[in-house]
């Protein structure tokens, strides 16, 4: 099944563009001769580009893949099929050694500050491995350019020779950022890079990752479950469900006309900071679990768990559509809908209120 | 020891030139913190203090024989009664010999206890060095590669667990010390630091090869697998800076085990053999006569438990100040 581009942007040339990407686990069974007996569809048939400079937000519950696509995109991962063409090459088989020159342009921050940092290192060290990995010399040596890289993220330069150990959280979230700046990538996979931090310190990280983003000219592929930080990071939104795209769009068109009934339940469970929407306006409760990837559901992955499930929906794989230009939808009833406004006569919301925008806002 | 003092940095500080920017701000490792704590287990660091002495001991125990004039060869049957057994009190207890001497032949014990540490010592920490070596290198290769690797190395743990050591240990010492080339002295050293070296590494083994599963997939090994890290680098910088603490305590445990393996060997007759002095073997001839001259046979005991203890509360003590659970 070929999908078509769910990040399709009029302007430019795609930094990275993965089409038809698949990841599946080979389950195996049998002492001594393995024997493979199915295979769980962590990631099972994405396409999407990001441009330049962009964020581009990858959202879904716990489960879904996001976080393999992302290591399937860094290539921390082999990819079972499909390609990835990053900054016009293709690098979907390339071998780890040719891979490495391609590794300064592509970094990863990742989710726990706690286990990314290698306790036995300094912070002089962590930071300063890709310039020795990648054999990067320096103008003023590795030191001075790590101290400059730690005073850019916000962190103490004198502060070369701590352990990670020594630092809280957001800190080491800072020491993980400065680590993926090191060579100047242009692209950053962000796996869910502020779910650990409570939330005034997701605000510091985030607007570090804006500022940061203004001053490389960075694209990010933004992983998270948060809707409100996703909202306020991102250019494009994709929305996964069991390895699959659901739907994907620019940022205020996912929020404000989405069509997936998918993204319409998650956005409802989104709180929303005005009393008189929050109290009038729908929920979308879905029951039941997430199916399990080894055994997904037939037709459209979705159906045992959605509200307007059709007969067609349980055969037929809804393919993912340009419902409207840059705007891509799989399901065969998409209907518009803002959940997270209501029509109250005489009532104005603010029209221009995100959610949550006020944390994230002022630092 | 006081709480490290930490600097808050996390926003406030950006752009604050802090006064205390003039003093240099130097961090301290895991290794230096468990260091510290070490040194305030008294318990640990006394049995620290008896290892090292053991070690001077056991290293200059030629000078120090020499010193006090005492030989661990030489026979002083003079001194024995008719009964061929040490005259004097406590197993003839004298200046010219502080810890008295042996019955039968009447050599120094102190001689023969200082020589004897020499070569329970050096068995055993060769054997520890041979079983940490072999147990390291297949621990990590087995959790690191994974696949059919690990399940050749964890079946072969799983086999040589299941051995029974011991008698076949004492087998095959029987029958390697009936081969002329290497029922010397130094070659008997050699096969006791083989087998006994040899028969621990699984134990070593296993524990690196589930902390390095553990160890594996944390971030920062993909973190530097990103960076375009080879395997060298992730095995040598990565994993095994986070192997040192669990190496080292088992090390220091192993040892006591392997002094007690040696002296077993001894004192069942298939260890080093006399004239070379040894803890276990002194520990079986004293067996003989132990109801007339109990003194013979309480020193070689003693000196084996006050070596073993050491080890022992060392390592524990070693082991807590290395878990990050223990208060700093």
């Amino acid at each position: 099944m070929t999908t078509p581009d769910s990040g399709a942007s009029p302007v430019g040339d795609a930094l990275l563009r993965i089409t038809d990407v698949k990841k599946h686990f080979p389950i195996n069974r049998g002492i001594i001769i393995q024997r493979r007996v199915g295979a769980v569809r962590a990631v099972d048939g994405i396409s999407l580009s990001v441009f330049p400079g962009e964020t581009h937000g990858l959202v879904g519950e716990s489960g879904c893949g996001k976080s393999t696509a992302g290591r399937v995109i860094t290539r921390l991962l082999d990819i079972t099929s499909g390609s990835v063409v990053f900054d016009g090459r293709d690098i979907t088989n390339l071998s780890a050694a040719k891979m490495r020159p391609i590794r300064s342009d592509i970094q990863m921050i990742f989710q726990d500050p706690y286990s990314s940092l290698n306790p036995r290192h300094t912070v002089g060290t962590i930071v300063g491995a890709p310039f020795r990995i990648q054999n990067v010399k320096t103008e003023n040596g590795i030191k001075r350019e790590v101290q400059d890289l730690l005073a850019r993220v916000g962190l103490n330069p004198e502060h070369y020779n701590r352990y990670p150990h020594e630092f809280s959280g957001g800190q080491r979230q800072r020491i993980g950022v400065a680590r993926a700046i090191a060579l100047r990538p242009k692209l950053i996979v962000c796996d869910e890079p502020v779910s650990a931090l409570d939330v005034s310190v997701q605000a510091q990280v985030v607007n570090l990752l804006e500022d940061l983003q203004s001053e490389f000219g960075l694209a990010y592929i933004f992983i998270a479950h948060d809707l409100s930080v996703v909202r306020h990071i991102s250019d494009r939104v994709s929305v996964m469900y069991l390895g699959k795209i659901m739907e994907s769009a620019s940022r205020d068109e996912l929020y404000s006309a989405s069509l997936h009934p998918y993204t319409q339940a998650l956005l409802s469970a989104v709180p929303v900071p005005d009393p008189e929407v929050e109290s009038r306006r729908e929920r979308i409760l879905l029951s039941g679990d997430l199916p399990s990837p080894s055994n997904p559901p037939s037709g459209c992955v979705f159906h045992t768990r959605c509200w307007k499930v059709q007969e067609r929906c349980k055969v037929e794989v809804p393919v993912l559509v340009e419902s409207s230009p840059g705007h891509t939808v799989a399901c065969h009833y998409p209907e518009v809908r803002n959940v997270l406004a209501v029509d109250i006569p005489g009532y104005v919301s603010d029209p221009n209120g995100e959610p949550d925008g006020a944390d994230f806002a002022s630092q | 020891m006081s709480v490290p003092t930490r600097d808050v940095v996390d926003g406030t500080s950006i752009g604050a030139p802090e006064a205390a920017s003039a003093k240099v701000i130097k961090g301290r490792s895991l290794g230096q913190i468990a260091w510290s704590r070490l040194k305030r287990d008294k318990i640990a660091m006394a049995g620290g203090v008896v290892i090292v002495v053991l070690v001077v001991m056991a290293l200059l125990a030629p000078v120090l024989c020499k010193l006090l004039g005492v030989d661990p060869y030489a026979f002083h049957t003079d001194l024995l009664s008719a009964l061929s057994m040490p005259q004097g009190k406590l197993g003839g207890i004298s200046a010219a010999h502080p810890l008295g001497i042996e019955p039968l032949n009447g050599r120094d014990i102190l001689a023969r206890i200082l020589y004897g540490a020499r070569v329970s010592l050096t068995i055993a920490f060769l054997a520890t060095m041979l079983g940490l070596i072999i147990g390291v290198v297949a621990g990590i290769t087995a959790g690191y590669f994974g696949g059919w690797i690990d399940t050749i190395l964890s079946r072969l743990m799983d086999i040589i667990y299941a051995f029974p050591v011991l008698l076949f240990s004492i087998a095959l010492l029987v029958i390697v010390s009936g081969i002329d080339a290497l029922s010397g002295g130094v070659a008997r050293i050699g096969i006791l630091v083989f087998v006994i070296g040899f028969f621990g590494w699984p134990y070593i083994g296993r524990i690196i090869r589930g902390q390095v599963l553990s160890i594996r997939e944390k971030e920062y090994v993909e973190a530097a697998r990103s960076l375009g890290a080879g395997s060298g680098r992730i095995l040598f910088r990565e994993l095994l800076p986070n192997l040192v603490a669990p190496i080292l305590v088992y090390a220091t445990l192993t040892m006591p085990s392997n002094i007690l393996t040696e002296a077993a060997f001894s004192y069942l007759g298939v260890g080093v053999q006399p004239p070379t002095a040894s803890w276990g073997q002194m520990l079986s001839d004293a067996v003989n006569t132990f109801e007339i001259d109990p003194a013979f046979m309480i020193i070689p005991g003693l000196a084996i438990f006050i070596t073993v203890l050491s080890f022992n509360l060392f390592g524990d003590g070693l082991r807590d100040a290395f878990d990050p659970r223990g208060g700093r």
